[in-house]
Parts: structure tokens; C-alpha cells; sequence
């Protein structure tokens, strides 16, 4: 196990910790780039798909993994940066200008409905985003004139200075460049003043409050940065499907997300990634797995929807703290061997905690 | 008059959003989970009941209660060996749980019964009622007067009952009613076998109106709105929320442009949390320090 002893608070912000991090996550890099020389298309496609779920990831991540709003209406973001984006394309506007307007209008949207979210507290703030989703999809629908309505709309493909991206490794170059600019942002944030109020209101707004954070301002810097990132998932994804309907965006998409999230592990950069990995790769395994059940099971339609409730189930009670956070016991594991306690991580025994004035 | 009969209408689907909030807000208040599988409680009850009556050709009567009998099972072992181990977990964790609880149900519901609607026949299908001139369908009357009685034998049972008052007690402070001798655990387990109950009347009444397919439950999204705006915890104001919405939405569907009808419930909760956050009759304060 490797302790590091900090002596400066440079050291404690640095990015990589140590030269084990440089090393690792040059080697990922690397591979991500020669990816798609040796992988066959279809991979390609899903990967980037991967990375645009994981851009959508870390946007909903700050706020119910740092900032403690569950946000139930994510897929409204995914929707006005899909739509916003292609709009400008069918416009006439270059790729680049309609892909950060999607970002900049949707990070608008975002700072706006915190205005009246910001004051609702738990429950209430989740069921209030499950109306706007909802809101937002039904003017989808009848603002026919941008959107085309249920008649849907379609996607141009992006064009950078002239040059075309119809092909799929060019997509995903683009993918993988949005999404480091997003991750660098999100780390960035997270060190700052900014990412650490974040934190505070999510560990106690109390607290929080009293050590001088202002909870409306961060809350709704917090809204709008997740609609910021979220909405330029939306304008890659709108690349993805082509073909724009407001059904793509409904209820179980935000489900979607948010799954991503607790399955990856809450409050962890990581965790979005490794949530976009798992919801990405899921329809696959489904699809494999297939061939090994029995007909009756496998051409059942019903069954993809339920398989994700019932993992969602088993992460909720058995690992909270998700793939991370299994991840980090495992690495604890290797490096205590065989000293590793399984009390380590044993979580406490807790007591209801009421919300209501006693 | 075109009002009048209008608003009867909405009465009637009001008091099926009432329901469902009423189940949402008798979990919340006891065991402070917000059981967002609500709705699909109610699909689940509707399936038993067109099961027993549709299937089985079981008398109506008989299959309601059974019906009602089954899902009260459900309800309670739901809680028992699912629920129960989130005790004391963020609340987050607990609208994600229940959330995918609902999946499963759905998907479940569609392995057993199909993906197909099906529709429930009652003794009292398609028959109209004439009272002063109005036409009402008897369905509508039917889900009033279900309502209106369910909500008085709830109204007595927390009332009078000792059970009742027991589960009023261990909602109000779980230790001190622990302290006293009251089975936390088993009276939570017992309210779930209400609420899942107040589904299974809410699906049986509903399934006459609206078809019966996997996907009925997600009437309970508009259901929470209702829950909301009576301020989530107080038994009246679900049912008062649930009609003010059914209201709303019928009015909006007859005298507004089109679209606004499926929105209205969440535009009126929006303004009803802007002016109060905690809903009408709110029962939960922000905390002090």
C-alpha cells in the first residue's frame, strides 16, 4: 500500500496522486485511441455510444452525486441539446456553434427551473423534475414548426470546417474529444471552491448554509452545469439516433440515467464511467445471453426492462456504493493482502431519519 | 350544464388520482418511503382482479375480495422481505428501489398476463345514469362512491381501531410507540398491506374505465402530482389533490388547446410548490437546527 505523504496543498489538488496514475491512465488513453484501427465498426459505434452515456453521466452526476438533488427529469436535457443541435444544423449553422448553443440553451433551461426548484427539498424537488421532463416532452410535441412534432425530425451529420464526419471512427473521435473536455471540467470543478460547496450542501445543508455557502446560487450553478454537460450529450446523441422523436426522451431514458449513476457509484467520477460502460454493454450481454435461454424466455419483451430493475434492485441493497465502489474494497483487498477485514467497509447501523419536525 | 357534467367527470377521475395518492401518502406517513411502484401496485391489482373475474369467471363480488385479499399478502411481504432492509438508507436510495421495483413488476405483469390490454366486465359496464338531466356513465358513479367509502373506513379504522391508533403512534415517533410495546415492524408491514390494498380497489374500480395492460401504472405520475400539491403526508389533502388535478385536467380538456390536458397536473403543482413549497396541507417543515 502506498501512503503519500502531502506537503503542499498543490500536491493535494494534483490530478494524478502518483506516477502509478500517469501510468495507468496512459495506457487507457492509448488504448481508446488505437481502438478504432483494430476493432471492428459495430464496436466502434457502441463505444462511442458509451462515451456520449458518459458525458450524459457526469452531467447528472453533479447534481445527485454532488450536490444531493435526485433529479428524476435528466432526459429533458438529452432532449432540448438533441433538439437544439439539430435545429442549427437544419439552419444552416456550423457543427461546432450548434453544439455548444445545444450545451449553452440547455444550461440556460437548467439554471431557469432551479429558480423555482431550488426551495423544494427531497421528495419533492424529485417529483417537481419528473414534471418538467414531462413538460418538456409535451411542447416537444406540440411545437411542431422547430421540432417536427411526432412526426419526428432528422439529423444532419456534423460537418467541422468543410470537412464531413459520416464515418463512424470520425464519430468517435469527436465523442471521445467532447467527453475529455467534459471529464477535465468535471475534475476541475470538483477541486474548486465551486465543486466543494457542492459537496457541502449534499453532506448537510445545514452545514452548509452556516459556513456561508448561499444554497440557491450553488444549487442552480450546480442545475446549470449538469444542463451544460447533458445537453451536449444530447447533441451527440441526436447524431447517434439520426432520427429525432420526442418518445426517444420519455420517462425511462431518465431512469436510464439515473441508474447509470447508482450503478457506477454515487458521488464518484468513476462511477459515471463505469455506469456508462454497464448500461452500454448490458443490451449486449442481454443479446447474447439470449442465445442460451430457453426460446420462451429469451423472445420475451418485456424481459430487458425488468433485468434492469431487478440489477438495480440487487445494487441498491447489496452495494450502494456500486461498481466503484466495489472496485475500491477489491483494490483494498490487493493491497492489505492477506490482511484485508471484511469490517472495513461494514456499513453502520442507522435509524430512520425523519424529515419531520418532532 | 355542459360544466356540471364536465366537472362530474372530473370528480370521477379525481377520485382514482385520489386513491392512488391516498396509498403513496399512507406509506409515506408511517414508514417516510415514497413508494413510487404505487401505480403499479394498481396495475397489479387490476390484473388479479380481471384474473378472478374475467378468467376464473368468479362472481364479481367474490373477486374483488379476493382481489382485495391478495394484494393485502402482496403488500405485506413486499415489505417484509424487500423494503424492510432500507430502513434508515438515504431516501434517494429508496425512490431508486422502489422505482425498479416497478420495473420488475411491469415486466413481470408481462410475462404472466401478456402485453396485451385487456378489459375487466362488471356487472355494472356501459349502463348510463340519469340524474337531473345529467348523463353519467355508471362507471364514474361507481369510483365516487368506492372512494367515499374507502376514505370513511380509513378515516374510522386510524380513528377508532387500536391497530389504527397504533400505526398513528409508530408514524408519529417509531421509538416512543417501540418503547410502548407496539410492533413497529409488523404495524409498517401492515400499512403496506393497506396501501397495497387502497391499489387494488384503485385498479379494480379503474379497470372498467381505462383498458388493463402493463403500463396502466404509470397513471400514478400523475397521481404524485395530486399527492404534492395536498403537501405529501396529510390522508385529505391526497384526496383533495387528486380532485383539484381530475378537476383541472377536465376543464383544460374542454375548454383549452389540446396538449395543455396532459400537463395540466404538473403545471398546477409547479405553481402550487412555487407559492407553498410544502403543499396545501403541508405536514412536513423544514428543519431547524
Amino acid at each position: 500500500m502506498r501512503i503519500i505523504f502531502k506537503t503542499t496543498y498543490v500536491q493535494d489538488i494534483k490530478l494524478m496522486k502518483h506516477r502509478g496514475y500517469v501510468f495507468w491512465y496512459s495506457i487507457l488513453m492509448a488504448a481508446v485511441l488505437i481502438a478504432p484501427a483494430v476493432l471492428d465498426e459495430f464496436y466502434i459505434g457502441e463505444m462511442a455510444f458509451i462515451f456520449i452515456y458518459a458525458i450524459a453521466g457526469l452531467g447528472l452526476m453533479i447534481p445527485v452525486g454532488f450536490t444531493g438533488l435526485a433529479s428524476l427529469g435528466h432526459a429533458a436535457f438529452l432532449a432540448i441539446g438533441a433538439y437544439v443541435n439539430a435545429y442549427f444544423l437544419q439552419e444552416g449553422y456550423p457543427f461546432l456553434v450548434s453544439l455548444l448553443l445545444a450545451g449553452i440553451i440547455s444550461a440556460m433551461i437548467g439554471g431557469l427551473i432551479a429558480v423555482p426548484l431550488k426551495r423544494m427539498t427531497g421528495i419533492y424537488f424529485a417529483i417537481a423534475t419528473l414534471a418538467f421532463a414531462i413538460i418538456v416532452e409535451e411542447i416537444i410535441v406540440h411545437w411542431k414548426s422547430v421540432t417536427g412534432g411526432l412526426g419526428g425530425m432528422s439529423v444532419d451529420y456534423p460537418v467541422i470546417f468543410g470537412f464531413e464526419l459520416g464515418e463512424i471512427w470520425q464519430f468517435y473521435f469527436l465523442c471521445l474529444a467532447v467527453l475529455l473536455i467534459v471529464l477535465y471540467g468535471t475534475l476541475n470543478l470538483i477541486r474548486s471552491p465551486t465543486g466543494r460547496a457542492f459537496i457541502a450542501i449534499r453532506d448537510s445543508e445545514i452545514s452548509a448554509e452556516s459556513m456561508g455557502i448561499n444554497l440557491s446560487i450553488y444549487k442552480i450553478k450546480s442545475f446549470a452545469i449538469s444542463g451544460l454537460f447533458t445537453g451536449l450529450a444530447g447533441a451527440l446523441f441526436a447524431h447517434r439516433l439520426a432520427f429525432l422523436v420526442p418518445d426517444a426522451f420519455n420517462f425511462l431514458l431518465s431512469i436510464q440515467l439515473l441508474m447509470m449513476v447508482v450503478v457506477g457509484g454515487l458521488g464518484t467520477i468513476h462511477g459515471a464511467i463505469f455506469g456508462a460502460i454497464f448500461v452500454g454493454l448490458l443490451p449486449q450481454v442481454i443479446a447474447i445471453a439470449k442465445d442460451f435461454l430457453p426460446h420462451a424466455i429469451g423472445e420475451f419483451p418485456g424481459l430487458e426492462p425488468g433485468l434492469f430493475g431487478l440489477i438495480l434492485v440487487l445494487f441498491i441493497i447489496f452495494e450502494p456504493m456500486g461498481l466503484y465502489g466495489r472496485w475500491l474494497k477489491f483494490k483494498l483487498f490487493l493491497e492489505m493482502f492477506p490482511l484485508y477485514r471484511k469490517a472495513t467497509f461494514k456499513r453502520q447501523k442507522t435509524y430512520l431519519k425523519t424529515e419531520r419536525v418532532q | 350544464m355542459e360544466l356540471l357534467q364536465v366537472l362530474i367527470t372530473g370528480l370521477g377521475q379525481g377520485c382514482l388520482y385520489g386513491l392512488i395518492a391516498l396509498g403513496f401518502v399512507l406509506i409515506y406517513k408511517a414508514t417516510e418511503i415514497v413508494n413510487f411502484a404505487q401505480g403499479d401496485l394498481l396495475m397489479m391489482g387490476a390484473f388479479f382482479a380481471v384474473t378472478f373475474i374475467g378468467i376464473l369467471g368468479l362472481p364479481y363480488w367474490l373477486g374483488f375480495i379476493l382481489t382485495v385479499l391478495s394484494m393485502a399478502v402482496f403488500g405485506y411481504l413486499l415489505d417484509k422481505l424487500v423494503i424492510r432492509s432500507m430502513i434508515g438508507e438515504s431516501q434517494f436510495s429508496v425512490i431508486i428501489l422502489t422505482i425498479s421495483i416497478g420495473y420488475i413488476f411491469r415486466s413481470v405483469a408481462g410475462a404472466i398476463w401478456g402485453n396485451d390490454i385487456l378489459s375487466l366486465e362488471t356487472p355494472y359496464s356501459g349502463e348510463m345514469a340519469n340524474i337531473g338531466g345529467l348523463i353519467i356513465s355508471q362507471e364514474y358513479l361507481v369510483v365516487i362512491a368506492g372512494t367515499v367509502i374507502l376514505s370513511l373506513a380509513l378515516f374510522l379504522f386510524f380513528r377508532f381501531s387500536s391497530l389504527g391508533v397504533a400505526m398513528q403512534a409508530s408514524s408519529q415517533n417509531q421509538l416512543a410507540a417501540y418503547y410502548m410495546g407496539i410492533p413497529v415492524k409488523r404495524v409498517f408491514s401492515l400499512i403496506w398491506a393497506i396501501s397495497a390494498v387502497v391499489a387494488a380497489v384503485a385498479g379494480t374500480l379503474m379497470a372498467p374505465i381505462s383498458l388493463v395492460g402493463p403500463q396502466m401504472g404509470f397513471i400514478g405520475i400523475k397521481a404524485f402530482a395530486a399527492a404534492v400539491i395536498g403537501g405529501f403526508g396529510s390522508l385529505p389533502g391526497a384526496l383533495i389533490g387528486g380532485l383539484i388535478i381530475g378537476g383541472s385536467e377536465q376543464l383544460a380538456g374542454s375548454y383549452l388547446p389540446t396538449g395543455l390536458q396532459e400537463i395540466t397536473a404538473y403545471l398546477i403543482m409547479f405553481l402550487v410548490l412555487t407559492i407553498r413549497p410544502q403543499g396545501l396541507f403541508a405536514q412536513i417543515q423544514q428543519k431547524k437546527v
